[in-house]
């Protein structure tokens, strides 16, 4: 799905990712977890293409084909998804129009004719329903007015109806009280499948409760330093992130 | 809205072409002669001639107004403008047959219908074009079918022959040919435009529009259009305009007087895509325009809907006096500048009756080297009581070189009014424009989404078949202003 090689970026003279590695293959969940200004959401930035930061060595495979030379919109339309962890409102703009406005994009992108309307409005519906998301939020302007909760539910189902092949979630679960973490969890079980995999970045265990990774990635000043499988995510929740670094300072 | 977006590809002036048809023209310059010559021409009354000669007589004595407003253009030279630019030959038209099929042409290219049949299914979306082209109407559409219903929709020129108490009562009645410099040059050397009279409790039933297209080299436009609501009636009238891309800059200075009835109401709704000049600021139109309108008996209802996107230079404020009690006054206006364009522009709202209210709504957007101007007037005078208005002006940027400029002027005359003002100005966020780009979009298209949101409020204002116009020209005027 993607494979991530030796990947050095930052913003200006500093490096925030310091010879990053990672291998996805389809179907998989990765979870990314690390203290803060571990270099986690540049990770998600640099892979979605935000030009603020500059790529400085590395190499990023996504499907065959390489990323870093692809525009962050036809990162997008090859079906790379960034779930962000601040979605920013656009007012006037309804949702409903956003995502058909974005998915005929796509579609035209792969040689597909637009979404029939009815067709359309039918996978609202659906997949309105895998994040318990009102029917009216729908028709409100692109996050205007949501609250914390709803803006991570309405990532969630932006991504199920844009169906990307890559989704990575940037602390999706910050700021979410217990109930919207369960709920923007079973969105995305609902999601996975065979063909499908997942970037999970988060600070904390409990997203993981819900959804359950294949495997556990601890990351500490732009590297990856320790992986494992699931069990991983809670020895670093009994162990807090210290003995990661205490651990790394010693090889140092 | 993404089938609009998906319609956008050139981002050039998609107007710009020149027809070949051939005119006849007055000489360069302008004097009594020149005007005798226009009033000739259009054979009219003694009447008419006069009240041309006393306006160019006033005009003559006024200043060209220079300092108020936020613009900077050279002196423009009267002397070297073309006042009178007809096609030929100029015979009464009785059928489109009859039309030089040139000129059909040029209208088809423009996407308006001289046909008169039914542009969508239902009559709702019928709409009746008046064709001006340079100094005069070309064809009025739908005309019959008008007239049963006692509606009369023509061209100025007409209406001087044909109505002529009307436009005696009418003309100057609410923009004088005193009021300003560029009113008074036009009263004196207008050529054509709309006429338009609703009757009594009459409900027009189609839209009405006019369609304005300069065409011939050194030509200045000086169009007047006048509409009347009678009692209880009702209509939405829709303007277009377009010129070809030139070098020069051409002047446009048009008077609309707008008069609406005890009961009545009239939406007039303008797109106004006049050549803007090239990316250099080269060229373009000076559009130096009065419209005004006048709610005369109670509970009227006046409602100014504008989309300018055009124009190297535009100075207009469509304005309404609200002398009726319980009268209605509106101004939605989105108005865009990009590369060297120049606008200021708003509204003026004059209470004058009681429990009058008005809205303001000025969306700007400026890109490029630009600079946008809102400028707008609220004045409640002694006696309006319990007056009310609420204005809203946001601006938008893009970039860091253009401008975007607030000038409200507010005078109260009356306590009991209340009066309210917002204004906003932001930027468009490299963070929207991330998100979009993430979703899919290029930068035009998430560009064109976000312009378009931005201005929703004013484009759900527009009649269907314009707002769609409207979404399109946005886009195409805002492309490559970022990047």
């Amino acid at each position: 799905m993607i494979s991530i090689n030796n990947l050095k970026a930052g913003i200006g003279d500093k490096e925030i990712l310091k010879g990053f590695n990672l291998n996805v293959k389809p179907g998989e969940v990765h979870a990314i977890m690390g203290p803060n200004g571990s270099g986690k959401s540049t990770l998600a930035n640099v892979l979605a293409g935000k030009e603020d930061y500059t790529v400085t060595d590395g190499s990023v495979t996504f499907n065959g084909k390489d990323l870093l030379d692809m525009s962050p919109e036809d990162r997008a339309r090859e079906g790379l998804f960034l779930a962000f962890q601040y979605p920013v409102e656009i007012p006037g703009v309804s949702n409903i129009n956003f995502l058909k406005t974005c998915l005929s994009e796509i579609r035209a992108y792969k040689g597909l004719p637009p979404i029939e309307a009815k067709d359309f409005l039918k996978m609202v519906k659906e997949k309105q329903a895998l994040v318990e998301l009102q029917g009216s939020l729908a028709n409100r302007s692109v996050n205007e007015g949501f609250s914390g909760g709803e803006k991570k539910r309405n990532e969630i189902f932006q991504m199920a109806m844009l169906e990307p092949s890559l989704a990575i979630l940037d602390e999706t679960d910050s700021g979410l009280d217990i109930d919207a973490l369960r709920i923007v969890a079973n969105g995305v079980n609902k999601l996975r499948d065979k063909n499908r995999s997942f970037v999970v970045i988060t600070h904390y265990q409990r997203l993981l409760d819900y959804i359950v990774p294949d495997f556990v990635h601890v990351m500490y000043n732009g590297q990856i330093v320790k992986s494992g499988p699931k069990e991983l995510a809670l020895e670093l929740e009994e162990k807090g992130y210290d003995w990661i670094k205490k651990e790394e300072e010693q090889v140092i | 809205m993404s089938d609009i977006l998906e319609e956008i590809t050139s981002s050039e002036y998609k107007y710009g072409f020149t027809s070949n048809i051939e005119m006849e023209t007055a000489p360069k310059g302008l004097s009594e002669d020149i005007i005798r010559f226009i009033s000739q021409k259009k054979n009219e009354p003694d009447w008419m001639l006069e009240f041309r000669l006393q306006a160019f007589r006033k005009w003559q004595t006024m200043e060209e107004p220079k300092h108020w407003a936020h613009l900077n253009y050279p002196k423009i030279d009267f002397q070297d403008i073309i006042y009178y630019a007809a096609p030929k030959p100029k015979k009464k038209l009785n059928s489109l047959d009859e039309v030089d099929p040139e000129l059909l042409k040029t209208f088809e290219k423009l996407g308006i219908s001289l046909e008169e049949q039914k542009r969508l299914s239902g009559v709702e979306s019928t709409i009746a074009v008046d064709a001006v082209i340079d100094s005069v109407s070309v064809k009025t559409t739908f005309k019959e079918v008008l007239a049963e219903k006692g509606i009369i929709f023509c061209s100025f020129s007409e209406a001087v022959h044909e109505h002529p108490e009307l436009v005696k009562k009418y003309m100057g009645s609410v923009v004088p040919y005193t009021d300003n410099y560029y009113a008074a040059l036009n009263s004196a050397v207008f050529t054509d435009g709309s006429f338009c009279y609703i009757p009594k409790g009459v409900r027009c039933p189609m839209e009405l529009s006019t369609y304005f297209r300069i065409n011939t080299s050194g030509t200045g436009q000086f169009e007047r259009t006048l509409i009347i609501a009678d009692e209880g009636g009702y209509a939405s009238y829709l303007e277009g305009c377009t010129a070809p891309s030139r070098d020069e800059n051409q002047l446009h200075a048009a008077v609309v007087e707008i008069i609406v009835h005890e009961n009545a109401e009239i939406k007039y709704s303008t797109v106004q895509n006049w050549y803007p000049g090239d990316k250099d600021g080269k060229g373009g139109v000076y559009n130096f325009v009065t419209k005004r309108g006048i709610c005369f008996g109670d509970n009227s209802k006046l409602s100014w809907t504008q989309v300018e996107t055009g124009s190297a230079i535009t100075w207009k404020y469509p304005s309404v006096i609200l002398k009726g009690n319980n009268s209605v006054g509106e101004f939605y206006s989105v108005a865009v500048t990009n590369n060297y364009q120049q606008a200021d522009t708003g509204t003026k709202m004059i209470h004058l009756g009681s429990n009058t209210r008005s809205t303001i709504v000025s969306k700007g957007i400026s890109a490029g080297f630009s600079n946008n101007s809102y400028r707008g007037l609220v004045r409640i005078g002694k006696g309006a009581k319990n007056a009310r208005n609420f204005s809203q002006c946001d601006s938008l940027l893009m970039g860091d070189k253009c401008g975007a400029h607030t000038f409200p002027y507010i005078e109260i005359k009356d306590k009991s009014a209340i009066v309210e003002h917002e204004a906003t100005t932001s930027k468009i966020g490299e963070d929207q424009l991330f998100y979009c780009k993430q979703r899919g979009l290029d930068t035009e298209k998430a560009v064109a989404l976000i312009v378009n949101g931005y201005c929703k409020e004013v484009l759900n204002k527009l009649p269907m078949e314009f707002a769609v116009e409207a979404q399109k020209l946005l886009a195409v005027s805002l492309e490559g202003s970022v990047g």
